[in-house]
């Protein structure tokens, strides 16, 4: 059975099955409960928030403050617990409330939860969930509004999953939860209000697995999470002129569905990618030169990347919505093509 | 501690938190009317914080501010055209727009700027005060910050910093009883924020941060002791923060009982039944109703004030070399 179901939903529904399911899973985070230690004397208090987006919220009062922590302020030291609590047994999915957050964690995910297995020879797993919160056109400024994809992705060890749709959100978080290896779980603060059908049973989407969202015969337009709307909406204009875009949505940065991407390319002999982020070794780049190395042959024109500018968000709400590709410049990148190959 | 000071001197604290007050006040109507989009944090019920500390700053000191940082910028006379500006992202913001309410920033007036990921300014002011020390000059450094900062690691790393070079510093703790939505009575394990400076060898002090007068007195002497080359200290300013963690925030984590109390312990009621005799009422009225002009005005500027041009995304990245 399916039902409409937004993605935000779909995220807590994910992760309430699986807490169900396995009582190895735990979760932790700054306020993804909200109100702790006022429970007794104040019970408001419980679940005031489920995180900023209120991804969380409803666990609590299911699986109880002992499965449902509220941590400090404190990045480093809830990223390092949950490497050391995987390690003996559990399965912990922690927040990081803003993927610009990061940086306070970022040595125990960088230097500990993605080697460790490595350097100690395949003799332990660190099955953590990181959790986090990326994305522009929220007004949020230059601290609150980056995508950070390929700062994840560059890392051998970790896996990056950046879900499009609700349907995808459920699938690869539970895919993400039952995971032997770190995860990092990227959500898009625009995102979490769009709905789509979702099976209400659980599931799992394996990882490096693309999705094609669009078939088409003209272009290959790869889109990096937002953008993958934002590629439809392009792909939809350029139909109108009898323009056909392939539209491929990875799903999955690490690993990476090269086959999927390259199979389109060779069919359409272009390329455009669309990616947020600021451009310079970015996803972008990451799936242009795998197109230039793998597939150069098929190629009929120049691959195009269609970025963010390699400037910090900006806060003031024109500029922002500058900073963020829109289906305009989609367009326009893929007619520059087509014109270069009429010339 | 009220004797000490001239009538001036009083007017002026009074002027600058009423200000405050009026100024988020508005703040906090415009984020309901949702005529300004963004993360919005108002400094409501912490007026005499700000107000007790950054009027005892020399035009040649620093100060690092938190994505709650309008009273600060208010308190160091920007004025409030560009502050209101800025919150609404038009050109004549005091960061042309492109920070927003979480970065009002103005460092020709010392204030190095709000900064948005908790306890990043405690790090950058002890180095704000190692310059200060390095150059030979006795100005100082301000570091504000909240109650939740204390878990990060760059809290500890900057007191061992500062306590080890004994960099002129100066750690201003608004302990307004809750990190984002999470009682301080909860998670400060150590009681106070104050107790936790000993294993840094860091002198500190918790003070009533309702009362200007206090938090004064304790700055001076914080001051004092850094300008003269006998290095940091922390003060730990209780106070309230009457809005939620943003505007927006439901608040449903703070009980009904403490709400009351805490506003009961008004810092501007407190200023005014401590001053009111000597200034006299009637001064202090007239006062707010000024300054609640001068807000208007400011908001109604910033609304009216042209957009940034869409060139300015790419400009500020880097500084340009003549």
């Amino acid at each position: 059975m399916t039902r409409t179901l937004n993605v935000k939903d779909a995220i807590n529904e994910a992760l309430r099955q699986e807490m169900a399911a396995d009582n190895r899973v735990i979760l932790m985070g700054e306020d993804i409960a909200g109100g702790a230690g006022r429970d007794a004397d104040y019970p408001p208090a419980a679940d005031a928030w489920g995180g900023p987006f209120g991804v969380t919220q409803g666990l609590l009062p299911l699986f109880g403050r002992e499965r449902v922590i509220d941590t400090a302020i404190a990045e480093t030291g809830f990223v390092g617990a949950a490497i050391g609590a995987a390690i003996a047994g559990l399965r912990p999915v922690v927040e990081i409330m803003y993927v610009d957050f990061i940086g306070t964690s970022f040595d125990q995910l960088l230097n500990h939860a993605a080697k460790l297995r490595y350097v100690y020879g395949g003799k332990v797993s660190v099955p953590i969930v990181v959790r986090t919160v990326a994305g522009a056109g929220f007004r949020a400024a230059a601290e609150h509004s980056q995508t950070l994809y390929s700062l994840y992705t560059h890392v051998p060890g970790l896996k990056v999953v950046a879900p499009a749709t609700a349907a995808d959100a459920k699938g690869l978080l539970i895919s993400a939860i039952r995971d032997p290896d770190p995860v990092i779980f990227i959500e898009h603060k625009r995102l979490y209000m769009e709905d789509d059908e979702v099976p209400e049973e659980p599931y799992a989407i394996p990882f490096g697995v693309a999705r094609i969202v669009r078939s088409g015969r003209d272009v290959t337009i790869v889109g990096v999470q937002k953008m993958v709307h934002t590629a439809v909406e392009a792909a939809t204009l350029l139909s109108r002129d009898g323009i056909e875009a392939e539209v491929i949505d990875p799903r999955t940065y690490s690993p990476l569905d090269s086959e999927t991407i390259l199979q389109s390319v060779e069919k359409t002999g272009r390329l455009v990618v669309v990616d947020e982020s600021h451009p310079r070794c970015s996803l972008a780049t990451d799936i242009a030169a795998l197109a230039a190395d793998a597939a150069f042959h098929s190629l009929r024109g120049p691959i195009k990347m269609v970025t963010g500018a390699h400037a910090p968000v900006p806060f003031s709400p024109p500029l922002e919505d500058a900073y963020i590709p829109d289906a305009a410049r989609i367009v326009a990148a893929v007619r520059d093509q087509l014109d270069k190959k009429a010339r | 501690m009220i004797r000490s000071l001239d009538n001036d001197t009083l007017l002026g604290l009074w002027e600058r938190m009423a200000r405050i007050r009026a100024f988020e006040t508005r703040v906090g109507e415009i984020a309901a009317a949702k005529e300004v989009a963004g993360y919005l944090h108002t400094y409501s019920g912490q007026e005499a914080v700000a107000c007790g500390v950054i009027p005892l700053l020399r035009d040649d000191d620093w100060f690092t501010s938190t994505y709650r940082n309008h009273g600060h910028a208010i308190a160091r006379d920007i004025p409030l055209d560009e502050i209101a500006g800025e919150i609404y992202g038009k050109v004549t913001g005091v960061c042309g727009g492109k920070g927003g309410s979480m970065h009002v920033a103005d460092q020709s007036r010392g204030m190095i700027g709000g900064m948005g990921i908790v306890a990043g300014g405690l790090p950058i002011a002890t180095g704000a005060a190692l310059a200060s020390k390095y150059l030979g000059r006795d100005s100082v450094a301000v570091a504000f910050f909240g109650d939740g900062a204390v878990h990060q690691g760059a809290w500890h790393e900057a007191l061992e910093f500062a306590s080890l070079f004994q960099c002129p510093v100066v750690f201003v703790c608004e302990n307004n009883l809750y990190a984002e939505t999470t009682a301080v009575d909860y998670h400060l394990l150590a009681g106070s924020v104050s107790a936790m400076t000993g294993p840094y060898q860091i002198p500190s002090v918790q003070i009533d941060g309702m009362d200007v007068f206090a938090v004064r007195a304790a700055t001076a002497a914080a001051f004092e002791r850094a300008r003269t080359g006998n290095g940091p200290s922390l003060i730990e300013a209780m106070t309230y923060r009457y809005g939620g963690q943003y505007e927006g925030d439901t608040q449903t984590y703070k009980p009904p009982t403490e709400v009351a109390y805490w506003r009961g312990q008004d810092p501007l009621l407190r200023f005014r039944s401590d001053t009111a005799t000597r200034l006299g009422m009637a001064t202090l009225d007239a006062i707010e109703q000024s300054v609640q002009v001068e807000v208007d005005a400011a908001f109604t500027a910033a609304e009216a004030a042209p957009w940034p041009d869409i060139s300015e995304v790419t400009t500020d990245v880097y500084t340009p070399i003549a």
